[in-house]
């Protein structure tokens, strides 16, 4: 068995209307796939992260820290949660790959990780 | 026929490496030890004799040497400490295998083949890599003949091969035959594939001979075992049916001197009969079932050339026909350059030129054959200097002796 890094990507500045009944059904197709993770213990930890623009950098080089604020990135693109899964090879990653990228609505990246 | 430790290799370093993956599981520990083998024959097999299973014999002595090699760095780092446990008691290093062992690698060989298709036309590779690695570890193909294939730098198609070996193995990537529904996205990589080894078989562009008989042979029976896999896929026997029917014309491709032949000067009684029914026949029910593709058209486009007996009796028209379908299909400068050339033959240089100054100089500047095209054309519509400059060119590329006589033979006749 492996490990891999389902990294969720979206835009943003994206403001999502969470009341809406398409963000209503998402939210239910994602926890059914959370769930279905869990069930065959393919699941290992999987979160959502609120906004980059609430993420800090911190540097340190030679001795001094210094922080700026915030994503590392500055793309339009940024990562809104991950998930870190277990699967048998590749193939089997990529499977559950797609159906996140069926329920998220957005790209999903699939790493291997390190081990 | 004799073989020899060139024709050995063509003909089975595919099929080694395909099994030494499985056996191994590392691509490129497998690819060192069936270079491992190959050297060890080419040192034995002048004295001893080419053994009468050459491919077990390879497969077997690379195994054994790769064994013995994780053996050695394992006392010498404990890094493979895991490996000496595992083959202890596997076998013993011997560059001389028994004849029983060659049996249990030999019955395997076809799946392996198929496993590494499908390995190295994993979706998760781009296209231009998936049809790299399958040259590479397939069909054996030189980095330097792989990078020509792709018209770019052979350090930039070194990079691309090291990099998709090296994401197959950092995500795991499965060694298995592929499922009948993971064929479609696998298909179009390996069909890219087989039709650039057959084309490398077909003109190589390295070694002495203008065909490479093996190359050829091999695309062929890679492409036989792909039709039986999917039967129901048009494009797959499209392609099949366009290799055999290529094929059909090798023997009257070259003279007596091994000097090349044009098709409107070959001696057509010597096509091969049996491989031209074969190819109709397959061209035949494609056309059956309606979805016309790339393969398929430049089969229709074989198949209109072999049922002319001699080339006055070709029917251009049908072929500029395809062509203009294939373009519409593919609108890239090598499909661009052979409608032109039909185009010539149905209406005359003047217009063949034309059409050839359609297509993007900058993207056929290093192609030997739009050189050697353009050359023909413009001495039959007269233009001598411009021709006289085209052949120096298309001379200047040209990596085949064979190709490279016959140039300078029609460059010194207009001269």
């Amino acid at each position: 068995m492996a490990q891999y890094l389902m990294s969720v990507w979206h835009d943003d500045e994206y403001e999502v209307d969470f009341s809406s009944p398409e963000m209503q059904q998402r939210v239910a197709q994602v926890g059914a796939f959370n769930d279905e993770l869990q069930a065959t213990g393919a699941w290992v930890f999987g979160a959502g992260l609120l906004p980059a623009s609430s993420a800090t950098v911190v540097r340190s080089e030679g001795g001094n820290v210094s922080m700026t604020d915030g994503p590392y990135a500055e793309t339009k693109e940024q990562m809104g949660g991950f998930y870190v899964i277990e699967a048998s090879d590749f193939d089997a990653a990529l499977d559950w790959t797609r159906k996140a990228a069926a329920v998220v609505g957005g790209p999903v990246e699939l790493r291997p990780m390190q081990g | 026929m004799t073989d020899t430790l060139d024709s050995v290799f063509r003909r089975e370093v595919g099929r080694c490496t395909a099994t030494l993956i499985r056996v191994l599981g590392d691509i490129d520990v497998a690819e060192d030890a069936v270079a491992d083998a190959f050297a060890i024959a080419a040192q034995q097999w002048p004295d001893r004799g080419i053994p009468p299973n050459p491919g077990g014999w390879i497969t077997t002595t690379a195994r054994n040497r790769a064994i013995d090699k994780l053996r050695r760095e394992s006392t010498r780092t404990d890094r493979h400490r895991a490996a000496h446990r595992l083959h202890t008691d596997a076998m013993e290093p011997d560059n001389r295998p028994e004849l029983g062992d060659l049996d249990t690698f030999v019955d395997v060989v076809p799946d392996d083949q198929l496993r590494l298709m499908a390995l190295c036309c994993h979706p998760a590779l781009a296209t231009d890599a998936q049809v790299a690695l399958t040259l590479r570890l397939l069909g054996g193909l030189e980095t330097a003949e792989i990078a020509r294939a792709f018209l770019v730098p052979e350090a930039t198609m070194a990079q691309r091969i090291v990099r998709a070996k090296r994401k197959l193995r950092d995500n795991h990537a499965p060694y298995r035959i592929p499922r009948a529904a993971e064929l479609p996205a696998r298909l179009h990589g390996v069909l890219t594939a087989i039709y650039l080894i057959f084309t490398e078989g077909h003109t190589a562009t390295s070694g002495d001979a203008l065909i490479r008989d093996e190359l050829s042979r091999e695309a062929i029976r890679l492409g036989r075992v792909l039709a039986e896999l999917a039967p129901d896929e048009p494009e797959v026997v499209g392609l099949l049916a366009m290799m055999l029917l290529t094929e059909s014309r090798r023997p009257a491709r070259t003279d007596a001197s091994g000097a090349m032949v044009r098709l409107a000067d070959q001696d057509r009684s010597r096509w091969d009969r049996d491989l031209i029914v074969e190819g109709h026949d397959l061209v035949r029910a494609c056309l059956r079932r309606n979805h016309p593709g790339p393969f398929q058209i430049q089969a229709a486009i074989a198949a209109v050339h072999a049922d002319a007996s001699t080339a006055e009796a070709t029917d251009w028209a049908q072929i500029v026909a395809l062509y203009d379908q294939l373009y519409a299909r593919r609108p890239d400068p090598v499909v661009a350059l052979n409608r032109a050339i039909a185009v010539a033959a149905l209406d005359g240089p003047i217009v063949g030129l034309a059409a050839l100054d359609l297509i993007e100089a900058g993207a056929v500047a290093a192609y030997q054959p739009y050189h050697a095209a353009r050359a023909d054309l413009l001495a039959r519509a007269g233009r001598r200097d411009e021709s006289l400059a085209a052949y120096d060119r298309a001379i200047a590329l040209t990596t085949n002796p064979a190709e490279h006589e016959f140039l300078t033979g029609r460059r010194a006749e207009l001269a």
